[in-house]
């Protein structure tokens, strides 16, 4: 009888072991910020772009929405999202976008707004990207879309595309 | 045309295998006291066919045949020969027909060497040594060939990951994997001994050697993969805790156990069961440890492209391993009682072997936890050095102390010996604790009771170490040197953990920083041009003040074309006492260069100690040898 009991013992927790082994192949390991949805942004101050103001998460309070996207001019990924912003600040007035430039030169940021369009209501610099990281940006192109109360709504990883397009519409209705 | 020899020579390796599990089978039903010529030749052709499938992919490396998908993906024709041929086991697929090869080696020389043992104990070996071949060709040919081909042939190679191109990494996987897959002979012949019923004094000895060969691999190959990244990654450090090297202590910490109790089995005849459990976790912890590190359920430095259909077949013929030993293990175990005296050997040697159990289970514990909560409640956390260190280091106390005292008894019964030698020994070794604390300053309790239980582990050996060349006892050799090798590693961490300076800032070109004892002068950068990348050599002139040494230490930032990669090159000017170590890296769009400056005593000594460690264990194999 105890040498049963010890058996089970041992089968059932190298039955376990496997068993969170298999689970944990098949858990998708890449990094992934859903877990971020439904906190509020951490606070932030940084330099515009255009003059010596400072733009914090307090001139966000005044926006419905705002969708905040990380571009640089050097990202090519960026221009091609860069036509879907300018749809969402023509067709959405609820929604107001701040451009956050990633490690970029001032003037090749600005040569860039200059040529594709500015579709930015503020444009703030974080030439060495270690702002972005207090959003949990791991590279570029990134958007967070938050609230009025500074909650994130939706987190997109990589460039926008139609459909995450239409559903930024759809939530800022 | 390689592509195609290699592929044949594969399926010829797992006909040969099935051949053998046939024909052993049919060969333990008859009566004959030898084993048939036939079973020693197919063997031998297994092997031989083992090894020319290795060097025919060794040869794709070096003529960079891109026809092969490994050559084309892990080189490249500008990289130097010496890295083309590392690179063959310095990817996925290369490495298990490695591990291939190590398995088929290991399965005939253990057939060869054992022939004075029993027949039925060496053919059950083959046919389980056999099964694990099987499973991993099947690996191999399933999901990890390093054989494919692509058409078309592309012209030129994607490259070896620049960090792998440095010569202790181009040995350490090699090391560890005949450490590691060493491990499977016995874990074979372990399954055998249980059906053959044998005679555990005779498996003892017939495994033993086995034993110590892979210990010594294992030994020396965590040893180098520290060195490596000591003088690699640029942090300055040899031990990270983390969790890839963690696994592979996890089989370190069961084989030492093994290497100790063996010695009871084979001396007193008892432990039977409990070496068994042994020899049959070693290899499981081994295997656990390559699903964990090729399956990419951890990240690591050491993550391997990762796949998950790769992680499932191994976790697959893991379960299956575990489950047969299992299952084997209890239908046919021997009901044994222990019996033996506080004051004997055996006594001694069983606390070594709950202490390298208790060891395991913490590193396991802290390896398999941040697993654990991902997958069971999404959180993701990271056990770092702060656990083991909480949990390990209180315990390493009492370890050097038993490790002091354990080879003073005999075996059964120690007559009374007069004890206060050790303790004219411990008392010293309190007095040299003394000194240092006086000479380096201020350290915790643990930190004073860890030095002088090393100092005592020390002394003592020496002591021994006169005692035995004196006696002409030569079969202590081997003990003293692995034990004094571990006395001066704890030391000598101890020493390097409480006095390392480390300091880090930012510095343009012609800048001078004072740090307490040393000042440093960045002089100038210079660029340089070699075969397969560009470097940024940074020229640095430290003079340690006091003395009014100088020295000059050239950092490097290497600029890798292909793939393209930067890496960081410490400088590093090793000393007996300490060693310095710098490093720089650019700061982006600025004249500053960020730079990492430590002073690390006694380095060199932890290396040293490490490999005497080991070395103890080679010497035990050589007057084996020399013996018979």
């Amino acid at each position: 009888m105890k040498v049963n009991f010890l058996k089970i013992i041992i089968f059932s927790f190298v039955i376990f072991f496997l068993l969170i082994f298999w689970l944990g192949l098949k858990k998708d390991n890449s990094y992934n910020t859903k877990n971020l949805i439904g906190h509020r942004i951490s606070s932030f101050q940084l330099p515009s772009i255009h003059n010596n103001d400072l733009i914090s998460d307090e001139v966000l309070k005044q926006n419905q929405f705002t969708l905040i996207n990380f571009f640089a001019s050097w990202c090519a990924p960026c221009r091609i999202e860069h036509q879907y912003l300018i749809k969402i600040a023509n067709q959405n007035k609820n929604v107001k976008i701040l451009g956050i430039n990633f490690k970029d030169k001032k003037i090749n940021a600005l040569d860039f707004l200059s040529k594709l369009g500015d579709p930015y209501n503020f444009v703030a610099e974080d030439p060495d990207g270690k702002a972005s990281i207090l959003f949990g940006t791991y590279g570029i192109p990134e958007s967070i879309l938050i609230n009025k109360e500074l909650n994130i709504i939706k987190k997109i990883i990589g460039p926008i595309d139609q459909k995450q397009f239409e559903e930024i519409l759809k939530l800022t209705q | 045309m390689l592509s195609n020899i290699g592929s044949i020579l594969v399926l010829l390796i797992l006909s040969l295998s099935l051949l053998i599990i046939h024909n052993a089978y049919l060969e333990i039903k008859t009566n004959n006291q030898l084993i048939k010529k036939r079973i020693y030749n197919l063997s031998l052709f297994q092997t031989t066919f083992t090894i020319l499938s290795f060097f025919t992919l060794i040869l794709g490396f070096i003529y960079s045949d891109f026809s092969i998908v490994n050559v084309y993906e892990n080189s490249h024709t500008a990289k130097p020969l010496f890295y083309k041929i590392a690179g063959t086991w310095g990817n996925h697929e290369g490495s298990l027909l490695l591990w291939i090869n190590i398995l088929v080696l290991f399965s005939y020389l253990f057939l060869i060497f054992n022939q004075q043992h029993d027949k039925k104990f060496r053919l059950y070996t083959l046919i389980f040594q056999n099964f694990l071949i099987l499973g991993f060709v099947i690996f191999l040919l399933l999901n990890s060939n390093p054989f494919s081909s692509i058409y078309p042939v592309p012209l030129e190679g994607l490259g070896l990951n620049p960090i792998l191109q440095d010569p202790a990494l181009a040995i350490h996987p090699p090391l560890l994997y005949i450490g590691f897959v060493g491990c499977s002979i016995y874990f074979s012949a372990a399954i055998a001994s249980i059906l053959s019923e044998y005679n555990g004094k005779q498996f003892a000895l017939s495994i033993k050697s086995w034993v110590q060969i892979s210990w010594v691999f294992q030994t020396v190959g965590i040893t180098v993969g520290s060195i490596w990244a000591y003088y690699e990654l640029g942090w300055g450090g040899f031990w990270f805790w983390d969790p890839v090297e963690n696994a592979s202590l996890l089989p370190w910490f069961a084989i030492s156990a093994l290497m100790h109790s063996i010695m009871v089995l084979e001396k007193r005849n008892s432990l039977y069961e409990w070496v068994i459990i042994l020899c049959l976790s070693t290899f499981i912890l081994s295997v656990t440890g390559t699903f964990l590190v090729r399956s990419g359920i951890l990240n690591s430095v050491h993550t391997f492209a990762s796949d998950p259909s790769r992680g499932l077949y191994i976790l697959f013929f893991l379960s299956l391993m575990i489950f047969t030993s299992l299952i084997i293990f209890f239908k046919k175990r021997k009901k044994e009682n222990y019996n033996f005296n506080s004051n004997s050997k055996e006594t001694f040697i069983l606390a070594n072997n709950w202490f390298m159990v208790f060891f395991l289970a913490t590193v396991l514990i802290g390896t398999l936890y941040p697993i654990f909560l991902d997958v069971l409640t999404d959180i993701k956390v990271s056990v770092g050095p702060p656990f083991y260190n909480i949990v390990i280091i209180p315990l390493v106390i009492p370890f050097l102390i038993l490790m002091t005292l354990g080879p003073k008894f005999s075996w059964i019964n120690s007559k009374k010996e007069k004890l206060y030698k050790t303790l004219y020994v411990l008392l010293g070794a309190i007095i040299i604790n003394l000194f240092l604390f006086y000479l380096f300053g201020n350290y915790g309790l643990y930190a004073n009771l860890i030095l002088i239980a090393a100092t005592f582990l020390i002394l003592h050996s020496i002591l021994d170490a006169k005692k035995s060349i004196k006696n002409k006892k030569r079969f202590e050799y081997s003990r003293i040197i692995s034990h004094l090798g571990f006395g001066l590693l704890v030391f000598f961490i101890g020493i390097n953990h409480q006095h390392s300076v480390e300091t880090d800032f930012n510095l343009k070109i012609g800048e001078t920083k004072i740090l307490n004892n040393y000042e440093l002068f960045f002089e100038n950068i210079k660029i340089e041009q070699n075969k397969n990348y560009k470097s940024v050599v940074g020229e640095f002139k430290i003079t340690e003040l006091k003395k009014k040494n100088i020295q000059y230490l050239n950092p490097e930032i290497r600029i890798y074309a292909n793939p393209e990669t930067l890496t960081y090159e410490a400088a590093i000017k090793s000393k007996i006492s300490s060693d310095l170590y710098l490093t720089m890296s650019n700061v982006s769009r600025s004249d500053f260069y960020n730079i990492k400056f430590q002073n690390k005593p006694f380095m060199i000594w932890i290396w040293i100690s490490a490999f005497m460690i080991a070395l103890g264990g080679f010497v035990q194999l050589l007057q084996k040898k020399n013996e018979s």
